[in-house]
């Protein structure tokens, strides 16, 4: 079912593209050799290149041109092996050329495709219309000073990957699943670290609207949106506003907007209010960026395994569900940790501990996969003290807990404390001889045909062996009891 | 082609120069003049010529090793500001 | 002889032979400047303490019988070229303020290799221009004077004061740039020798941007060889500069002395046009005969294009231009107009800190390069460069090298053809082609027109030659023997 916001004219479908700007992991800027780093002091990771001083030149890192390629191969996308740098000229404050060097008429990967799951379980292709490189501006901060901005340079000429989907999205849902689905191929490849609380993963949503049938309508471009969430409150509050302003008999301006988290509005940015006339033209600074074939097929023999190829082997290969397989999928540490953890086990009990109560540990001590409270190789014993019958479940849960307090391994847990279910028929007919001796009324009640008392018999067998009873026995041994 | 005053504001806007109308006027009548003259262009068959982008013909962009080199030198960078604060540039405030 | 009459090469060897050392040298020529640039206003900023602590440790090299290339000799640096601690200003106010806290590429190798900087010559502001009329600090006077006018005349530009330097006996040589003609028409107008090296040969890094894929920088001194000697400390491969080409730099000097023998020598046919002064004309065939004397074989060509390489230059610099100017905002360095918001900052600071020329050129860029010109303008004149190009490719693999005249005319006076941009565009239409190819091209003093004033030729060569070039340019000096003297110097 296709997703629609009913307005009083009718249903409204909503046509979202989205510009990803993500920044290349790389020692050193695109075009100097000043740091990246995030949270440096004020414009101490300026060169004179990136402040942009009488007669400085740019050189191309190569690092950065590598991970762009990369890049693009892990989104199945065209290498355009001649590219170009250009100049995109316009004053800002934070713009210290007065242009941004980008690459507009010949970027360095053309089309490509990426593949986006959905809750239901279905799945869509989603175009991307190309990527390619350019610089960062930096920051401009003003709520620093009543009459003031204050300009910290350190982001200028940092690497960024601009990377551009087809208007292929149709909702916020997508949007979001777009948004995640990238950042995990990025990280995959090790391309970028997809910190978009830090922005070196930013989104800038086109979104219109359009009656069912109809062509595109304009559209409005709501500017470096920095999250997951906010990308798909973006787009359903800037599209409520564009079937507002249709159906009040006015017209959308194509406009740049803003998003307020706090008031969950868009809104327009009055800085950018000047027509926009870019007079790209190639950086004559530059020369025309050549690769070698060769060197793109190495590249591609040498990336890792993708989640789309992840996820479908642990399909096949541990029969996971689909939607399981993509969660364990999603990060490449949890990919890491549940193989290890399935191997020689039963994948499918491994995926139910791994996403149920290890999660749900990980949660609620605020730890991530990346550094674990246990190990998957503990996890792994405690597995297995279940598949040997040392343990049953319901002991299991208590010993995960144990392991997450002591650090102490499942085995030695169990002999410390005793855990070991009983499977000694003796002491289990004593219990159930002591049990039924204590209720003869319900035994009564029991053969008088009230079968559901039967639960009830397993019950206090089990709590007078404190839990340990091989729940199998117990109920085979009840049984013959009760005929 | 030749440009009226709306245009040579729209121009001089784009460029963030401010002109005087007395400006607005005598650059305008200069620009139409070489513009003018620029037209001679369109005599020259240019089909299938591929246009050159740069100064240089043949060579290829070289790269450099990913290693810093630079930064780390804040006083240099704001020594010829004109206003500063601390370790800041600044600019009358900006509105987004 | 006055120390400052002598060559560099002879001063070169005076210094090594101990014959006189280079704060005498040095002291010389900083007296000259005293008395002369008040006429001439050559220099924007004279650096006399620092050059003779510069000659002091040149002296000191010297006399442990170590030296560079240009140890212990005296230049003048073009105010385009950014200098540590010196301010730099490019000809305009809206650098006034600005002291780069780095040395230029090529400035820094003249220093690697000894050379004594006197100060910073003026220059058209930002090198737009061929007068020096567009300096914000001042015209500067061409040290000859028309026989019986003692009207000032303009010494070229934009290289201007470099040029006004070298032939006013100020500096044994000076630093220059040429975007479409800057070194070799101030080289005409002031009767000295310059070159433009092949695009890529001169690292561009630290030299305030003009027209970043036409700028070069080069040499002006009063020989064809000093301008060799000059050329092979300032040229080299230089990292910074993607542009810079990575080849390696001959001995320039030692090309001068190959004599022309067997060089097929063209004349491009398209030249003679543009009504010339028959003066020019005849320097002209005279300089062809000189050759022909020495051996070479002088050939009919024809480079099609070139005629519309001037307009080409004033799409494509300007385009160029209103990029590389975005910079001055006054934000992180120059001078700074107030204004209530940023915008207004803005259009304040660079309204009051440009000039009228460079308002125009950054007008024009501006407008060449804006939604829906781009094609029209910038696009076709990029393609009319190319075929510009390959009329000289096709012809250069016909002949060694081509002579040409330098200017249309000889020096003009100050206030002289001002009134419109057009006819003072004009001066560059010989020289322009070379920028619009990348070629290298010299300019020679090889006469002096019915008024007393220098005329110059033009050597064209094939990219990285400069080798011929030099070999033909000195062969014109050698048969022209040029040895006359400005009427304004220091010593007179
Ligand atoms: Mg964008
Ligand atoms: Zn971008």
């Amino acid at each position: 079912m296709t997703y629609a916001i009913e307005g009083s004219s009718g249903a409204w479908e909503v046509v979202i593209g989205l510009e990803v700007h993500a920044q290349i992991i790389s020692q050193s800027k695109l075009f100097s050799g000043a740091a990246t780093g995030f949270g440096a002091s004020p414009n101490s990771q300026v060169s004179f290149v990136d402040a942009g001083f009488p007669g400085m030149l740019p050189v191309v890192n190569g690092e950065c041109i590598r991970q762009a390629v990369r890049t693009g191969l892990g989104l199945n996308a065209q290498i355009n092996l001649r590219s170009r740098f250009d100049r995109k000229n316009y004053f800002y404050a934070d713009l210290p050329n007065g242009y941004q060097i980008s690459q507009y008429e010949q970027p360095i990967v053309g089309t490509g495709v990426i593949e986006i799951e959905l809750a239901d379980g279905s799945t869509r292709q989603i175009g991307v219309t190309r990527l390619h490189v350019e610089q960062d501006a930096g920051k401009s901060l003003h709520d620093q000073d009543p009459s003031r901005s204050f300009i910290d340079l350190n982001r200028a000429g940092v690497a960024l990957m601009e990377i551009v989907s087809e208007p292929d999205l149709r909702s916020p849902e997508e949007a979001g699943a777009y948004v995640r689905k990238l950042r995990s191929i990025l990280r995959y490849l090790g391309t970028c670290d997809g910190n978009m609380e830090e922005g070196s993963l930013r989104a800038d949503v086109n979104v219109s609207v359009r009656k069912p049938g109809e062509g595109y309508r304009t559209r409005c471009e709501v500017k470096n949106v920095n999250s997951v969430r906010f990308v798909m409150q973006a787009i359903e509050a800037e599209a409520l506003r564009q079937i507002q302003v249709w159906e009040g008999g006015g017209t959308v301006e194509q406009e740049t907007r803003l998003f307020d988290p706090n008031k969950g509005e868009t809104r327009s940015m009055r800085s950018k209010e000047d027509a926009h006339d870019y007079r790209y033209f190639p950086d004559p600074d530059l020369l025309p960026l050549v690769l070698e074939q060769g060197w793109v097929d190495e590249l591609r023999a040498a990336l890792p395994e993708l989640p789309d190829a992840k996820r479908a082997r642990f399909i096949t290969e541990y029969g996971l569900s689909p939607y399981d397989a993509a969660v364990l999928v999603a990060e490449q540490a949890t990919a890491v940790f549940y193989e290890t953890l399935a191997r020689g086990r039963d994948a499918k009990q491994a995926a139910n501990w791994l996403t149920g109560d290890y999660f749900a540990a990980l949660n609620r001590l605020g730890h991530s996969i990346e550094d674990p409270p246990v190990s998957a190789e503990a996890l792994g014993g405690l597995l297995d003290l279940i598949a040997d019958a040392t343990i049953n479940g319901k002991i299991a849960k208590e010993v995960f807990e144990a392991m997450l307090e002591s650090g102490e391994s499942a085995a030695a847990i169990v002999d410390a404390r005793g855990l070991r279910q009983v499977t000694d028929s003796g002491a289990i007919d004593a219990a159930v001889e002591a049990v039924l001796a204590a209720n003869a009324d319900k035994v009564a009640e029991y053969k008088s045909g009230k079968d559901k008392l039967f639960g009830f018999f397993v019950g206090q067998v089990m709590k007078a062996m404190a839990g340990k009873g091989n729940p199998a026995l117990v109920n085979d041994v009840l049984r013959g009891r009760l005929q | 082609m030749s440009l009226d005053p709306a245009t040579v504001r729209r121009i001089a806007r784009l460029a963030r120069i401010r002109l005087d109308d007395g400006q607005v006027e005598q650059i305008g009548a200069e620009l139409n003049s070489i513009l003018g003259w620029i037209e001679q262009l369109n005599e020259v068959n240019v089909d299938g010529v591929t246009p050159m982008a740069g100064g240089t013909h043949g060579m290829a962009q070289r790269l450099r090793a990913d290693l810093v080199t630079d930064g780390g030198i804040a006083e240099q960078v704001l020594a010829n500001a004109p206003d500063r604060e601390g370790a800041f540039y600044t600019v009358p405030k900006v509105v987004e | 002889m006055m120390l400052t009459d002598l060559t560099l090469a002879e001063a070169r060897a005076g210094l090594r032979a101990g014959r006189f050392s280079s704060r005498e040298l040095t002291q010389a020529f900083l007296d000259a400047i005293a008395v002369l640039n008040p006429k001439l206003n050559a220099f924007i900023t004279v650096t006399g303490a620092a050059a003779l602590a510069q000659a002091d440790a040149a002296d000191a090299a010297l006399g442990r019988g170590e030296h560079g290339n240009l140890t212990g000799i005296p230049l003048a640096i073009k105010d385009l070229f950014c200098t540590k601690g010196v301010r730099t200003t490019a000809g305009s106010r809206i650098l006034a303020p600005f002291i780069p806290p780095y040395e230029s590429t090529v400035t820094a190798n003249l220093l690697r290799d000894g050379a004594v900087f006197l100060g910073k010559a003026n220059l058209d502001e930002f090198a737009m221009g061929s007068s020096n009329m567009t300096s914000a600090y001042g015209a500067v006077t061409n040290p000859w004077t028309r026989r019986g006018d003692n009207r000032a005349l303009v010494p070229g530009g934009s290289s201007g004061g470099s040029a006004a330097a070298v032939a006013g006996r100020l500096a044994l040589g000076a630093t220059a740039t040429d975007t479409g003609g800057s070194i070799r028409q101030p080289a005409a107008f002031c009767g000295i020798a310059g070159i433009k090296p092949t695009y890529g040969r001169c690292s561009r890094w630290g030299v305030v941007a003009f027209a970043s894929s036409l700028d070069q920088a080069g040499p002006l001194a009063r020989t064809v060889e000093d301008c060799a000697i000059m050329l092979g400390s300032m040229a080299g491969f230089d990292a910074k500069d993607s542009t810079s080409a990575d080849v390696a730099v001959p001995d320039f000097a030692a090309a001068c002395a190959r004599g022309v023998k067997g060089l097929r020598i063209g004349v491009p046919r398209e030249y003679r046009s543009d009504g010339m002064a028959p003066e020019i004309e005849a320097l002209w065939s005279q300089g062809l005969d000189w050759l022909r004397a020495e051996g070479a074989e002088i050939v009919d060509v024809s480079l099609p294009h070139t005629k519309y390489g001037l307009a080409t230059y004033y799409i494509v610099a300007p385009a160029e231009a209103s990029s590389n100017l975005a910079r001055y905002d006054g934000v992180r360095f120059g001078a700074r107009s107030e204004g209530r918001d940023l915008i207004e900052l803005y259009e304040k600071t660079r309204g009051e800190g440009f000039g009228d020329e460079v308002k125009r050129r950054v007008l024009i860029g501006t407008y060449v390069l804006s939604a829906g010109y781009y094609d029209a303008y910038y696009l076709r004149a990029q393609k009319v460069r190319a075929l510009i190009l390959r009329d000289f490719t096709e012809v250069f693999q016909k002949v060694d090298a081509l002579v040409t005249p330098t200017a249309p005319t000889a020096a003009f006076a100050q206030g002289e053809r001002m009134n419109d941009p057009i006819t003072m565009y004009l001066n560059d239409i010989f020289t322009v082609p070379a920028n619009m190819s990348g070629s290298p091209g010299l300019s020679v003093p090889a006469g002096l027109d019915a008024q007393g004033l220098p005329l110059g030729l033009q050597v064209l060569g094939r990219h990285f030659d400069e080798e011929t070039v030099f070999a033909v340019g000195a062969a014109l000096e050698r048969a022209a023997g040029f040895s006359a003297r400005p009427g304004m110097l220091a010593g007179a």
